[in-house]
């Protein structure tokens, strides 16, 4: 293998690796940023990937260099990377005056960093795109068809990761709100039935009261419901003060 | 490649025309005729246990041996929830009662002979349990476990989709709100008899155990105000 295939199949072994325990979104952009520059003929890499609006924000670059960092956060209006995010698809443009053409705003700040070409892949999975992979050179002229395709690759082995990275992410989530959800109404009809024996109230009086209470005192149910669990709130206080107070809105406005 | 198998069993009970049947009704279906096994039950689980939300079953069997390893606190349900790990019991005849003292002789009674509990869990939460069980002994194979598997994986996403999709038909809802009564008489155990929360449904589990109804049945009677639960135990006040 020639150092570049090594260091290629190294890079894939570094991207899968960072899959499996202690995933760490940053340090996985990182490494992709890092070496998209050691393996493909471009000077500075940037990742941008988009919010839950649409809005890009820079993730990773394999310079920390401010005025660089303002350059990828300028595309949010215009760029490569913009144009390459909607479409799906890889963007570039053959010379600097096709790129001025294009990016009127975005060329002369890129070419006051001594850069004289920026393209962008896209960092795609099926019909999703959630970023792209940015790619400046010192030189204008496109990139080659091979360091493309290589680059892509990259795009995509990541895009895979992250992707997973966030149904995991998402899956936890929800099971997470499931047990909280089925904690608090357990409680919450245990309080009813500690508060209907304690009171001597049929159940929905008692859930009456403390909804009342909750409502006219700005408490959150389920913090009534594990106050009258621990003994913290009894009835006579709950009936005082689940009426209205002067000036409080009444219940059901 | 289990992910594609998961995808088929989800793709199979999402078309399925009977509108009827809740999600988890047609999951637990489809695993009963895709698997050697008798009987099929989802639960729910929480931290401390069985959280008594039974989700669907195939049968009336099923329903009670779920209703029954919720009464007892023991079973294989509470093993696998409890250690995130596969329980695989082959032969109850021989090795029920040791296992679980109360629950083993109970699976037996009801002709069940074999059990297998799968545990429903995303990353490191547990929300429930695949529970198989079958009237002859034997290990399921290699295949059949990771068809099981498939089955759980299934549950889990099924699950996770209806508390996304909250109150779309009721089916995670529903059995949630049919075990309330459990919970408000435990609550109102805990002031007649001056005990704490799991002590409280201790004694309720323990009552409808000695009398051999169900904990539910013992719920209504206490919300009803028809049975209370006094200074001990063994007194049983219903009037």
């Amino acid at each position: 293998m020639t150092n570049r295939e090594q260091l290629l199949a190294a890079t894939f072994v570094d991207l899968a690796d960072t899959l499996v325990a202690d995933f760490d979104v940053i340090e996985f952009l990182h490494t992709l940023a890092t070496r998209s520059v050691e393996l493909l003929d471009a000077d500075a890499a940037g990742i941008m990937l988009a919010d839950h609006h649409g809005g890009l924000h820079v993730m990773a670059s394999s310079t920390e260099e401010a005025r660089l960092l303002e350059l990828y956060e300028l595309q949010n209006d215009e760029g490569p990377c913009l144009d390459c995010f909607r479409s799906g698809r890889a963007v570039a443009r053959d010379g600097l005056s096709a790129m001025r053409a294009s990016w009127p705003v975005f060329t002369p700040e890129l070419q006051k960093l001594g850069f004289h070409s920026a393209q962008a892949l896209p960092m795609r999975l099926r019909n999703e795109t959630i970023g792209a992979l940015n790619l400046f050179r010192d030189r204008p002229g496109l990139m080659s068809e091979a360091d493309l395709r290589i680059g892509q690759a990259m795009a995509d082995v990541a895009t895979v990761g992250l992707i997973q990275e966030r149904a995991i992410s998402a899956s936890e989530l929800l099971a997470a709100q499931l047990q909280t959800a089925l904690n608090s109404r357990v409680r919450l009809e245990q309080a009813k039935g500690v508060l209907a024996e304690r009171a001597g109230l049929p159940m929905d009086q008692a859930f009456q009261l403390m909804r009342d209470y909750a409502r006219n005192n700005g408490r959150r149910l389920s913090e009534v419901a594990t106050h009258i669990i621990d003994g913290l709130l009894d009835d006579r206080t709950l009936r005082k003060r689940a009426k209205p107070r002067p000036g409080a809105p009444p219940p059901g406005a | 490649m289990r992910n594609a198998r998961v995808a088929e069993i989800l793709n199979v009970i999402a078309n399925d025309r009977d509108e009827w049947d809740s999600l988890p009704d047609r999951l637990c279906a489809a695993c009963l005729s895709a698997l050697p096994v008798s009987g099929v039950g989802v639960a729910l689980m929480t931290a401390d246990g069985p959280s008594g939300v039974v989700l669907a079953v195939t049968d009336a069997r099923a329903r009670e041996l779920e209703e029954l390893q919720f009464a007892l606190g023991e079973g294989p349900c509470v093993e696998a929830s409890g250690s995130g790990h596969p329980v695989l019991e082959p032969d109850l005849l021989t090795a029920g009662a040791v296992r679980w003292p109360r629950f083993g002789a109970a699976v037996l009674a009801a002709g069940v002979n074999a059990v297998f509990a799968l545990p429903l869990q995303v990353g490191a939460i547990r929300v429930g349990v695949l529970d198989l069980y079958r009237d002859t002994p034997g290990q399921l194979t290699a295949a059949e476990l990771a068809e099981a598997l498939a089955f759980a994986d299934a549950a889990t996403v099924v699950i996770l989709h209806l508390q996304d999709h909250d109150g779309t038909d009721g089916a995670l809802a529903g059995p949630i709100d049919s075990r309330a009564e459990i919970h408000q008489a435990t609550g109102m155990i805990t002031i007649q008899l001056d005990v704490g929360l799991a002590e409280a449904l201790l004694r309720l589990r323990a009552r409808a155990y000695a009398t051999g109804r169900t904990v539910s049945a013992i719920a209504a009677d206490v919300v009803s105000r028809r049975m209370h639960f006094g200074g001990s135990d063994t007194e049983n006040a219903e009037s």
